[in-house]
């Protein structure tokens, strides 16, 4: 600690960070705009001025720029001193010289930092009386709209674009007053990471363009706390609603997970939500009577009388979960229907993935390190996976660790970590290890210290004699090549060296042992004593959480309705098309008497259903899900109730209170549901903690899901009445459908909005953290699960699997995921099918020479029984005898990968 | 297309640097020394060669006042307006080579024979004023010396 | 009166090559070097001499060498770097010096490095430069032919290879760290000095950089030995200096004097003094970013220390002279205009004031003054002010406004009040 005195008045704050960081986090405010917590100083924009003076008999001072000067004992410095506040009016003088004014046609309005700090340093008439500068502006593709003249040239898009996440598609260009931040020439945006420029710009150049559609300003949109349920990593979000449609999607700060950054698959999939094709009404569909027009929208009572008489009738029920719903929708059906009834909605090489993987975190030694503690392991081994399209966030840690070896260089030379410009000049483009195994090229290897391209079989056998090599006692793989060997070797070497190693494996590569590989070369790591990480990605929202709770597979589901002692099947959100071929869908379906589906977009499976509920997405419902970390984290519904959507477990609630009136285990609410889950799950037990119950009150009152400032509740309503209505109810979270209430900041699970008074913008999440950069005000929301266990006996993997080698005629199709498209709900999304791939099958050059294919010519190929006809798609890094197909992309659903697959000749050429 | 001589001797460039970025400079100026600027098509060739992004070199190259990214004349003329030049009158030289030619600064003549720009001090202040023109040095300019030297060009 | 530099130069004339070179002399202080004097000799010699940059902010040269990091654990390969960028307005003796004795420089050059322990050395010429550069290119080649440079220096076991860098323009490259930028193929924007570049210079590494003017004097030093060095001045400043005048006065040129030779000698002995006609007024003594002196320093010394005193700075002790017939609104329109356009567009109070600063005397000086703006010029001469940019740029640049309101006050009051220049 140090002493540091600001205008006069001592204060301890954490050595050898700089002034702004440590004034900020006293409760100070100083402008700035080019220093950014996660990207730190570059001391450009001049803003952040403080006076300085060498000790207490020094009255002169001069000026520094407190996010450039380090703060060490005895630093005494002013931030009021007469002459410092004249600059720093300046320095706003001189950034609003040719700054349009158009605060009130320009989408930052409201949540402007540029407005903010301008308020703040007091600048206050304009004296300039020349012309103003202007720019063309670009067509950046559908997420980001560009709006050039607004630019204060801080220099932090190009820095976040290109230094933190590797964008290369975007720069700055031109000198003195003429510069200009895009690209070359219209045209879209590459880097999944783009929509952080809309809260890492300080003005209004860079915005939500899907907002932009459906335009609400900051205060009159309403916000809840809410978790992404686009992939397993769970940032957290906050969904802003109005007149019943989301808005727009923006980050929530959370230290331990996503801290200041989403994807793009987070911020602008919630689109689907106010897509064309979602279910508003419950259906029963004439089982008799099989045509479309049959789909009869009912009332609430009506359906569940429908539903009480087939549940009097059934000879049996089963009901499948859903990876992507919450923990207490889950848990509900699973009261409905029993335990030994309830069946996760996942396909048999999923489940039994997601349960080895649970196996691993729970019994093994090593611990799941979250998004913050990946950025700071110093080598990483990635096996089978492909980042940045199946847990994209991830990515971008991963893009922050390999940093960290090369750091000591500049910790040699004494340059601080915050002084980003000095320790990139100093490091330049050296980097820690980091080795990717994938079958095909990754947006990661411009990264790797070394790539390999061979399929899943090998990676994982080549996992497991990277382990061999750290730890003689994991088991060796006998006839691996000795080229391969002396890679392993190699590894081997870089992760022992390491302080923070970390394995990073998952779902994406669909194969076991892949899995098994990962856990013996984490496992060996922390059988040799390193603090090892092992990070598996895994595929939806809530998979960890499923698989947490346990049930049979699909494939088991789909036995025991062939064993004909079921005919009645609760599906909660799930298509199971996307789960399993077709055919077997199809049968299964058939085969039972009553398909009844809780969801909220038209799937193929609803279109099979006899009873359809329609359920809210994750913006209008409250529940938990668990991330891949094993981290639960609570959502909040951000819209209130709206016609006849309820929450799944509300929906489950109903039907529990329908069909088995007299039940004991009485389940109300999400209160006594997460209650009820603890009781059955002791790894369960912090759910209770998790967030404060539904009766939390902060001083008595609610925390309101509307601003201070939120304007036409009188008006928003008047064409139905003039009447201004009762707020909406929400009895299930202390949150509450108004403007009245809790004017402070809420427990840190219950952030809505970023907010503080002088603070529009997103920035004001520094007044929620107890210190910069560091966790929110009485710790970070969500609850880790899982930890590694200390005294557990663990075994090594030993079912090394065989190399797949070539096949004559056949092919090894993969699964390639794509951060768009390949997401279920996400892919409705306007501007994400923009961005998706069209259907393909991805070949290697060598094969599409063998089969005379170019780009774009049509293949056809067998993979289980089923017939494919797709354009070649022709992928150099795939090494030869692999085929690889775009998961989740239209027609593809369903087909289980890896999978031998016949290429069949095209008669028609 | 760059030619195979253009891009042998960027590659001669790329062997002394340590990264392919610092020989982006370099490989621009090769490609002006030919082509006289730098069209959108031979900044995507030079990018690719370096296996850069076209958005890396032109960031670097709208840097710089010396890298062309619009077309010029077959002779470029500097005219230097720093401020010994102009306390010894460059406007009259300025002047006069703009009514001669019919061209501001940032223009081309017609018949693309002259681009006029402004440079920045030429080093030359004892003579000023001064132009350059291709790289030759003229100092002490007046009127009449200036219409002999633009005659020489013709 | 000994001019070490320039001894050997004619002005209008062609360079020394290398056999010319070394039959006055050239190439013994180098072979002395590597022969007979250790690194540290050197260094002491540099040192004692009491050398200072002649680039423009006058520091130790010798105290600059001795921040590069010892031998031991220093990362390589190490960088030297002579700056030949000289676009300050005002500035030629660079020039000079690189086209009248180009191997003057390189072995300047090779002594340094050697000093110092770079093996990897760059000239940074700007484009503009082209006979300078031709000629330097040429000695190269000689040098090498020679063994001057490459592998093996002389047998002493020194490598040094040394490359021409031609800049593709902007005066922000003359700035040190921003050179290095321009160098590793990066927009030239400036660096921030800490950790100085003599421990992360180009692509990280230790990196010396100097005037060119600066090596230029490192043979003679070991030739003749600090003492003589400092015996060539006429103050506590070591050696001669180049200096130079431009404006409207009889002979503009450059002579080589010895350090602290006056402003008035300078002038009026050498430049002839004024043309007929024409009245002194004031001079940027170190060129365009130095504050003006008036007819009372006629008699300051030209060292650093005596210039300070004054009110400037030494700058690259080459002076631009402003007359009686000669707007100083207008001539410092012109230098804000330059310093607009050069500014790098990193920090803002450079980018957005500077051309502020330019437009507001443009329109004093097109008669569309108004009051104010007297009090916006000085506004910015706080706002540009030293530690509130990010490098010496604007600073520099406000140095001869701060001055003109100081000196020529009145001449801005009639422009605003008689809404017309009274010179046109
Ligand atoms: C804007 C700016 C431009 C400069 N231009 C030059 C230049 O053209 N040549 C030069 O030698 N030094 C120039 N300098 C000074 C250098 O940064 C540096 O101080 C000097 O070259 C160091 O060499 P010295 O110690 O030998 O003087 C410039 C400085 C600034 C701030
Ligand atoms: S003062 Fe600032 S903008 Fe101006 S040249 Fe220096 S760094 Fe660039
Ligand atoms: S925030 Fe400190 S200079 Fe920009």
């Amino acid at each position: 600690m140090a002493t540091i005195f600001i205008d006069n008045i001592p204060y301890q704050v954490q050595d050898g960070q700089n002034l702004l960081s440590a004034c900020l986090s006293l409760g100070f405010n100083i402008p700035y705009f080019c220093w950014h917590p996660a990207m730190h100083a570059v001391g450009a924009c001049r803003m952040c001025a403080v006076k300085q003076f060498r000790d207490e008999n020094d009255t002169r001072g001069s000026i520094v720029m407190s996010c450039m000067t380090p703060a060490t004992d005895g630093t005494r410095i002013s931030i009021e001193d007469d002459d410092v506040r004249e600059f720093r009016a300046g320095v706003i003088e001189f950034l609003m010289i040719n700054h349009p004014h158009d605060c009130p046609v320009c989408d930052e309005g409201g949540e402007c930092h540029l407005q903010d700090m301008t308020v703040m340093s007091g600048h206050v008439y304009r004296r300039y009386r020349f012309k103003k500068r202007t720019y063309l502006n670009q067509n950046l593709g559908p997420f980001i709209n560009h709006e050039m003249n607004r630019c204060i040239q801080c220099y932090r898009c190009v820095r976040f674009y290109r230094d933190y996440c590797g964008g290369r598609d975007f720069n700055v260009f031109g000198a003195h007053e003429r510069i200009y931040f895009g690209r070359c020439a219209d045209g879209t945006l590459e880097n999944e990471f783009s929509g952080n420029l809309v809260e890492v710009c300080p003005t209004g150049v860079f915005t939500d363009k899907t907002l932009r559609k459906h335009y609400t300003r900051k205060w009159d949109l309403q916000t809840a706390p809410s978790v992404c349920p686009h992939c397993g990593l769970g940032c957290n979000t906050i969904v802003g609603e109005r007149y019943g449609s989301v808005r727009r999607i923006l980050n929530r700060y959370n230290h331990e997970v996503n801290g200041y950054f989403l994807c793009d698959r987070g911020r602008f999939g919630y689109e689907f939500v106010n897509g064309s094709n979602r279910v508003l009404q419950p259906i029963i569909r004439d089982s008799s009577n099989n045509s479309k027009n049959s789909n009869q929208p009912v009332q609430e009572t009506e359906v569940l009388e429908h539903l009480a008489k087939i549940w009097r009738s059934s000879k049996g029920i089963i009901g499948l979960g859903s990876p992507r719903a919450t923990l207490e929708a889950n848990f509900s059906l699973r009261s409905l229907v029993g335990p030994e009834n309830f069946y996760l909605g996942m396909s048999e090489p999923e489940s039994k993935m997601i349960s080895r993987i649970i196996q691993v975190l729970r019994s093994g030694p090593v611990h799941s390190p979250s998004l913050r503690e990946v950025e700071l392991c110093d080598a990483v081994l990635i096996l089978g996976e492909d980042v940045t399209n199946s847990a994209p966030r991830l990515a971008l840690s991963l893009r922050q660790s390999v940093r960290q070896k090369s750091m000591e260089i500049a910790d040699r030379l004494k340059i601080p970590r915050w002084a980003d410009a000095a320790v990139r000049q100093a490091v330049q483009s050296k980097k820690g290890p980091l080795f990717i195994l994938s079958p095909f090229a990754t947006k990661l290897d411009d990264i790797a210290t070394e790539t390999l391209r061979i399929d899943p079989n090998d990676i994982a056998r080549f996992g497991f004699q990277v382990a061999h090599e750290i730890n003689h006692e994991a088991p060796e793989v006998a006839d691996l090549q000795p080229n391969l060997k002396e890679l392993a070797i190699r590894i081997a070497a870089a992760l022992k060296q390491a302080s923070m190693p970390l394995v990073v494996s998952g779902t994406g590569s669909g194969t076991l042992s892949v899995i098994n590989a990962a856990a013996n070369v984490a496992w060996a790591l922390s059988d040799k004593g390193e603090k090892a990480g092992l990070f598996y990605t895994v595929p939806e929202c809530n998979s960890l959480g499923l698989g947490l709770m346990g049930g049979g597979s699909l494939r088991e589901c789909f036995e025991k309705v062939n064993s004909d002692s079921v005919d009645t099947l609760v599906i909660l959100e799930n298509d199971l098309y996307r789960r399993a071929p077709a055919e077997m869908v199809e049968s299964i379906l058939r085969k039972c008497k009553h398909t009844i589906v809780i969801d909220h977009l038209f799937s193929k499976t609803i279109q099979k259903a006899e009873v359809v509920f329609p359920c809210g997405t994750f913006a209008e419902t409250t529940g938990s899900f668990v991330n891949s970390e094993g981290r639960v984290q609570r959502l909040y519904r951000a819209m209130p109730e709206t016609g006849e959507i309820l929450e799944s477990h509300n929906w489950i609630l109903e039907i529990i209170k329908t069909v088995k009136p007299d039940a004991t285990d009485h389940l109300l609410n999400i209160d006594s549901i997460c209650e009820s889950i603890t009781r059955e799950f002791s790894i369960f037990k912090p759910l209770l903690e998790l967030a404060p119950s539904s009766q939390f009150r902060a001083i008595g009152q609610k925390i309101p899901r509307q601003s201070h400032r939120f304007s036409g509740r009188t008006s928003m309503s008047a064409n139905i009445s003039v009447h201004e209505p009762k707020p909406p109810d929400d009895s299930e979270s202390p949150l509450s459908f108004s403007m009245e209430g809790y004017p402070g900041i809420p427990p840190s699970s219950l952030i809505q909005r970023f907010w503080a008074p002088g603070w529009n913008s997103g920035q004001s999440v520094n007044k929620f953290q107890s210190e910069i950069n560091g966790p929110l005000l009485g710790g970070d929301p969500g609850k880790r699960l899982i930890e590694p266990s200390t005294g557990n006996k663990w075994n090594y993997f030993s079912d090394i699997p065989e190399a797949n080698g070539h096949r004559d005629k056949e092919w090894l199709a993969l699964p390639k995921f794509h951060i768009f498209g390949s997401e279920e709900l996400s892919r409705f999304g306007a501007s994400i099918s923009e961005r998706a791939p069209k259907p393909y099958v991805g070949i290697s050059s060598q094969d599409a020479d063998l089969l005379d294919k170019k780009e774009g010519e049509k293949v056809s190929l067998v993979i289980d029984n089923v017939l494919l006809n797709l354009p070649a798609h022709i992928i150099n890094s795939l090494p030869r005898g692999v085929i690889a197909l775009p998961v989740g992309i239209s027609n593809l659903d369903g087909i289980e990968l890896p999978a031998w697959a016949r290429i069949v000749e095209n008669s028609n050429g | 297309m760059l030619s195979d001589e253009i891009k042998s001797e960027i590659q001669c460039g790329l062997n002394s640097c340590p990264t392919d970025r610092c020989a982006i400079l370099e490989a621009l100026q090769t490609v002006q020394r030919s082509h006289g600027w730098i069209s959108d098509e031979q900044l995507r060739e030079v990018a690719e060669f370096l296996n850069l992004t076209v958005e890396e070199v032109d960031g670097v190259a709208t840097f710089y006042n010396r890298i062309y990214r619009r077309p010029v004349g077959r002779h470029i003329i500097l005219v230097c307006d720093s401020v010994s030049c102009w306390i010894m009158g460059f406007e009259n030289i300025l002047d006069y080579i703009r009514k001669r030619l019919g061209i501001d600064f940032g223009e081309t003549t017609h018949d693309g024979r002259f681009t006029l720009l402004p440079i920045q001090c030429l080093g030359a202040c004892e003579q000023a004023p001064a132009i350059m023109i291709d790289g030759q040095l003229y100092g002490y300019l007046d009127r009449d010396k200036i219409e002999a030297i633009l005659r020489s060009y013709e | 009166m000994e001019r070490p530099l320039t001894k050997h130069i004619t002005i209008g004339g062609g360079p020394l090559n290398l056999s010319e070179y070394e039959k006055v002399g050239g190439y013994e202080a180098c072979r002395k070097s590597l022969r007979t004097l250790t690194p540290d000799n050197i260094l002491q010699l540099v040192k004692d001499s009491n050398l200072r940059g002649r680039g423009g902010a006058g520091f130790p040269t010798g105290l600059k060498w001795c921040s590069m990091p010892s031998l031991q654990n220093s990362p390589r390969p190490r960088y030297l770097i002579a700056d030949a960028d000289e676009m300050e307005p005002g500035a030629f003796k660079d020039r000079i010096l690189m086209e009248g004795n180009p191997h003057q420089l390189i072995e300047g050059l090779i002594i340094s490095a050697y000093s110092v322990d770079t093996e990897i050395g760059y000239i940074f010429i700007r484009s503009e430069y082209t006979l300078a550069a031709k000629r330097i290119k040429k000695a190269i080649e000689e040098a090498y032919e020679k063994g001057y440079l490459g592998f093996n220096i002389l047998g002493s076991g020194f490598n040094f290879e040394l490359r021409l860098h031609v800049s593709s323009g902007r005066y922000i490259c003359g700035e040190g760290t921003a050179l290095a930028n321009s160098i590793e193929g990066n927009r030239a924007v400036p660096r921030h000095k800490v950790p100085r570049q003599t421990e992360s210079g180009l692509w990280g590494m230790p990196t010396l950089l100097n005037n060119v003017e600066t090596l230029c004097n490192i043979p003679h030093i070991i030739n003749n030995g600090a003492v003589w060095f400092k015996n060539l001045s006429k103050c506590k400043d070591g050696g001669t200096k180049i200096f130079g005048v431009s404006g409207k006065v009889k002979k503009p040129g450059a002579w080589e004097l010895p350090m602290g030779t006056t402003i008035r000698e300078i002038l009026e002995e050498h430049a002839g003094g004024m043309l007929d006609g024409l009245k002194f007024r004031g001079t940027l003594p170190g060129g365009a970013s130095t504050d003006f002196l008036v007819e009372q320093h006629l008699d300051v010394p030209m060292d650093y220390d005596s210039v300070q005193k004054a009110g400037s700075r030494f700058g690259t002790g080459t002076m631009i002279v402003l007359d009686d017939h000669t707007c100083p609104v207008g001539m410092v329109h012109n230098l804000e205009s330059f310093f607009a356009r050069e500014s790098c567009g990193w920090c803002t109070p450079c980018r957005e004031g500077l051309p502020w600063t330019a437009k507001i005397l443009k329109a004093i000086e097109e008669g569309k003054g108004e009051p104010g703006d007297i009090e916006i010029l000085e506004f910015h001469i706080r706002a540009l002010g030293p530690g509130r940019t990010f490098c010496a740029l604007a600073p520099g640049a406000m140095e001869p406004l701060r001055s003109a309101l100081k000196f020529f006050r009145e001449d801005f009051d009639t422009h605003i009040r008689d809404k017309r220049c009274p010179w046109r």
